[in-house]
């Protein structure tokens, strides 16, 4: 095939390829639409769902500058300028614009597609960056992985409305412009740098990586004394439009210009402009004068800055980062000092086996593809170093910053692969042709392997075979040890790629690499489907006979209070349920997963593990009329709140310490128990109570088990006086209570609660007689 | 001491015969868009920053404005054109116009 013809058949298949891409990338993500509906998923997603029905139903200014009432009662939300609001915007537009069309699509399916969406576009852009890099073959390589690589399918599923569904999408595409801001020096690719680095501020807090990264990049480029008029142009028209935009978003605010997060891009901003004079006076004068010149501004430059960096520090205007920060350089430091952030699960260190798990034959591939990148160590590969090795410290210390992981990864893993691929496939004949009887005559009169080297352009191809073979003349030549050195040096002189000859050595490696590839899709598909494709609001599970069987508890509870509460009822539970409650059942919440206030959340912790009498005080004080928890001990769902008891119990002694003893609810061999060992004061905790009210009389007697701890029950389960139940649902999954008024004759509730018993005994008793 | 003022006046003196026309003109907006921008900052370090949106708009406008012209400076210096093969002095404009809506846009917006 002529070289011609095949770029045109290149030109064709290269867009149906991406397709492809797209279209495998989309739909292995809609395991959980098939399998149950089209929901919304998880926690974070159901708030962002509720905002977007209020963008969509009540227009953009009304949404900016929305107050929240039903949350975070009595304090309320600002849910305006405390939000991404990237996400929601991108929906409601989509929705809107299709609407304009005539296209009647429900604001629920645009939220659930709109992950699977991007990841198509995602994959586009990895296309993109790659083919930077190296060439549009690795580009495809690249798309096809990181459309599949569970690491990112973690957070996109259909239905995962979150963030990180666009977030990933626009880390990937602004990496993209910006390496093409510095290869062509170009202000508009600068500014485009800056609009979607503006786009990515709106969508999600990972921007500060971007922030971050970018002018890492231009720090080293500057050390490797590689600084150049591209760089400045891209590093400043970015970092000048960038900042100016982020502050734009009411969240950021003024943060760009007040935390240590952003400082280093405003430092390699003014080192950028100092560098940038001082290049251009280099450019008028001698170097002898520019020296003394060059001297007299640093001592200047020096004295200016110190004495500003001391004012500033010293004034509180600079202010110290933050701690969600500090826990990325120190894991232990949330666990002492924030436990409020230790206690969510994605927040903990990653597990190396996670690694593996996210990544597959990606992650071996991984160091290979950082390695190539260091052999060709242009501008741009600078940047995938840097990139790979923040990365991979941040996914190791955070489970959740894995995804950002996935994106370099995929990159690099693509550039490994397929430079395997062109050496192992390299098919232009005459190359073979004119190396052929070189290594041939070299073989015969010196038993030494000549590496005869070809450069990967094909039309440079015949003139550096035409050198190898020169090159492999001389050796066969000399001695064989003299051959050995000369091989060696005009090897290493010219680009090390070595044609492999053998049909059956590439037979090998092709089929391999080729299974490699089969059993990467495979492990991604079962992956997916099994581990990241659960709704988490209602779970599956298949029962003995391999039938499978839905757990819809949550639902049935939120619907439940959606259909049988006053419209004004406030609901307390721990915080995880916040705002399912709020998106779901449409009730007033005192704490959610926004977890801004940890007073408020240390009060509710409180509530929950203090004795009633304390509690009851605490559930008035807030107007609580129902309290609600979920308990997995019937069924054996382990995400249940007897196991997130002690984080209450912690972050309510941060807060409480008088009122909240951790030590208190370890027996004193320090177990944390349930069953007869349990202590005193963790019986007498409402949500002890709360969990196991009536959980013996599901068991005859004595014979109550908790599934999830296996812990045999006491018989005698815990009474409640200040409570009582008002639903529980079919697995008793969540269990629903009312909170009592207080009494009508002034009595103690505890002293009503025994009275009544007390008449009811008396009754049944007199019936007997 | 003397050198640097040898060195300084060579500078000078080298500036103004080997410097087009056209960069000089540059060069005295980039002067005046510094000098407004100091101008604003000892205004603030005098009188407090309280409408801190207000100072922020108007100050990063200026600190944008002198690096979108440096930009434009760097790219139409004939030095500099072995550098930037695809960009021509007109792109170099277009480009210095399109930043300075986007910025000013923003300025505008964030001035409030």
């Amino acid at each position: 095939m002529s070289t011609e013809s095949s770029s045109t058949v290149a030109r064709v298949l290269k867009p149906t390829i991406l397709i492809l891409i797209a279209i495998v990338a989309i739909s292995s993500r809609l395991f959980s639409i098939i399998r149950f509906e089209s929901v919304i998923h998880e926690f974070d997603p159901w708030f962002n769902y509720r905002t977007t029905q209020h963008l969509v139903k009540n227009g953009f200014y009304d949404f900016w500058n929305w107050f929240d009432e039903k949350s975070w009662y009595p304090l309320g939300r600002v849910v305006g300028g405390t939000v991404y609001p990237g996400i929601m915007v991108t929906s409601a537009l989509i929705h809107n614009v299709l609407h304009f069309f005539n296209f009647p699509v429900d604001i629920r399916n645009v939220c659930v597609f709109l992950a699977p969406m991007f990841s198509g576009l995602t994959a586009f852009s990895a296309y993109l960056l790659t083919k930077e890099l190296k060439d549009s073959s690795a580009g495809l390589l690249a798309a096809a992985f990181l459309g599949v690589a569970p690491g990112y399918i973690s957070r996109s599923v259909a239905g995962s409305y979150d963030n990180e569904g666009i977030a990933i999408f626009l880390l990937v595409f602004t990496f993209y412009l910006w390496i093409k801001a510095v290869k062509t020096g170009s202000a508009f690719f600068g500014l485009l740098t800056a609009l979607f680095y503006f786009y990515m501020v709106s969508a999600w807090g990972g921007y500060v990586f971007i922030t971050n990264l970018l002018p890492l990049h231009a720090f080293t480029l500057l050390l490797m004394g590689r600084y150049s008029n591209r760089l400045y142009v891209s590093y400043s028209t970015f970092c000048a439009v960038g900042t100016l935009l982020s502050m734009q978003i009411p969240f950021v605010g003024f943060q760009p210009t007040r935390t240590s997060e952003h400082m280093a891009a405003l430092g390699v901003f003014g080192l950028l402009q100092l560098y940038a004079f001082a290049e251009l006076v280099r450019g008028y004068i001698p170097p002898k004068q520019f020296r003394a010149l060059l001297k007299g501004g640093i001592v200047a430059v020096a004295v200016i800055a110190s004495i500003g960096l001391t004012i500033l520090s010293f004034s509180g205007v600079i202010a110290p980062f933050t701690g969600r920060f500090y826990s990325l350089y120190d894991t232990g430091y949330a666990k002492i000092h924030i436990p409020i952030i230790a206690s969510v699960s994605e927040h903990q260190p990653t597990a190396w086996t996670s690694f593996f798990f996210d990544l597959q034959m990606l992650i071996f591939l991984f160091p290979a593809g950082v390695y190539l990148c260091f052999k060709e160590l242009k501008d741009e590969h600078v940047f995938i170093i840097l990139y790979s090795v923040f990365a991979s410290y941040f996914a190791g210390v955070m489970v959740r910053l894995m995804l950002t992981l996935t994106p370099v990864v995929c990159v690099s893993a693509a550039i490994a692969y397929s430079t395997l691929l062109d050496t192992y496939l390299e098919t232009s004949e005459h190359v073979l042709a004119s190396t052929k009887p070189a290594i041939a005559a070299a073989a015969t009169s010196a038993p030494v392997v000549i590496e005869a080297t070809t450069s990967d352009s094909k039309a440079t191809g015949k003139k550096t075979a035409a050198k190898a073979a020169a090159a492999a003349a001389a050796a066969a030549k000399s001695a064989d040890a003299e051959a050995k050195t000369h091989a060696k040096s005009a090897a290493s002189s010219e680009k090390k790629r070595f044609p492999i000859f053998n049909l059956d050595s590439r037979l090998l490696v092709i089929l391999q690499l080729t299974w490699f590839l089969f059993m990467f899709a495979w492990h991604c598909t079962y992956v997916t489907s099994g581990s990241y494709s659960s709704p988490s609001i209602v779970l599956a599970s298949r029962q003995q006979d391999g039938s499978q069987m839905i757990i819809d508890d949550f639902r049935e509870a939120y619907y439940w209070l959606r259909k049988n509460t006053k419209e004004d009822a406030k609901v307390m539970s721990w915080w995880d349920y916040g705002y399912q409650m709020a998106g779901m059942a449409n009730v007033t919440t005192l704490v959610d997963n926004n977890t801004w206030n940890n007073t408020h959340i240390a009060t509710v912790g409180k509530a929950m593990s203090t004795s009633e009498e304390v509690s009851y005080k605490v559930l008035r004080q807030h107007d609580v009329d129902y309290v609600l928890i979920l308990f997995g001990g019937v069924i054996g769902y382990s995400g249940d709140d007897i196991n997130k008891f002690l984080w209450m119990i912690r972050i309510a002694e941060g807060v409480y310490p008088n009122d909240v003893k951790e030590t208190n609810f370890f027996t004193p061999r320090g177990e944390y128990k349930v069953d007869h060992d349990a202590t005193k004061t963790m019986r007498e905790s409402l949500m002890y109570k709360m969990s196991y009210y009536r959980f013996a009389e599901l068991y005859g007697s004595g014979n109550a088990v908790d599934h999830v701890r296996n812990a045999r029950m006491p018989a005698e389960g815990p009474t409640l006086s200040v409570l009582e139940e008002a639903y529980t649902t079919e697995n008793w999954l969540v269990r629903i209570y009312k909170v009592k008024d207080l009494d009508i004759l002034g009595r103690d509730l505890k002293d009503s609660t025994a009275f009544d018993k007390g008449r009811v005994r008396k009754i049944s008793s007199l019936k007997k007689k | 001491m003397n050198d640097i003022k040898t060195a300084a006046n060579s500078l000078l003196t080298a500036y103004i015969k080997d410097t087009p026309k056209s960069l000089k003109l540059i060069d005295s907006y980039m002067v005046y868009v510094l000098l407004t921008g100091i101008i604003q900052f000892v205004y603030v370090v005098i009188a407090g920053t309280f409408p801190n949106n207000a100072f922020l708009a108007g100050f990063i406008s200026t600190v944008a404005s002198f690096v979108l012209a440096a930009n434009l400076r760097i790219q139409t210096n004939p030095k500099n054109a072995s550098q930037f093969p695809t960009t021509s002095p007109e792109r170099a404009f277009a480009d210095f116009l399109a930043c300075n809506v986007v910025v000013h846009f923003a300025v505008a917006n964030f001035l409030g």
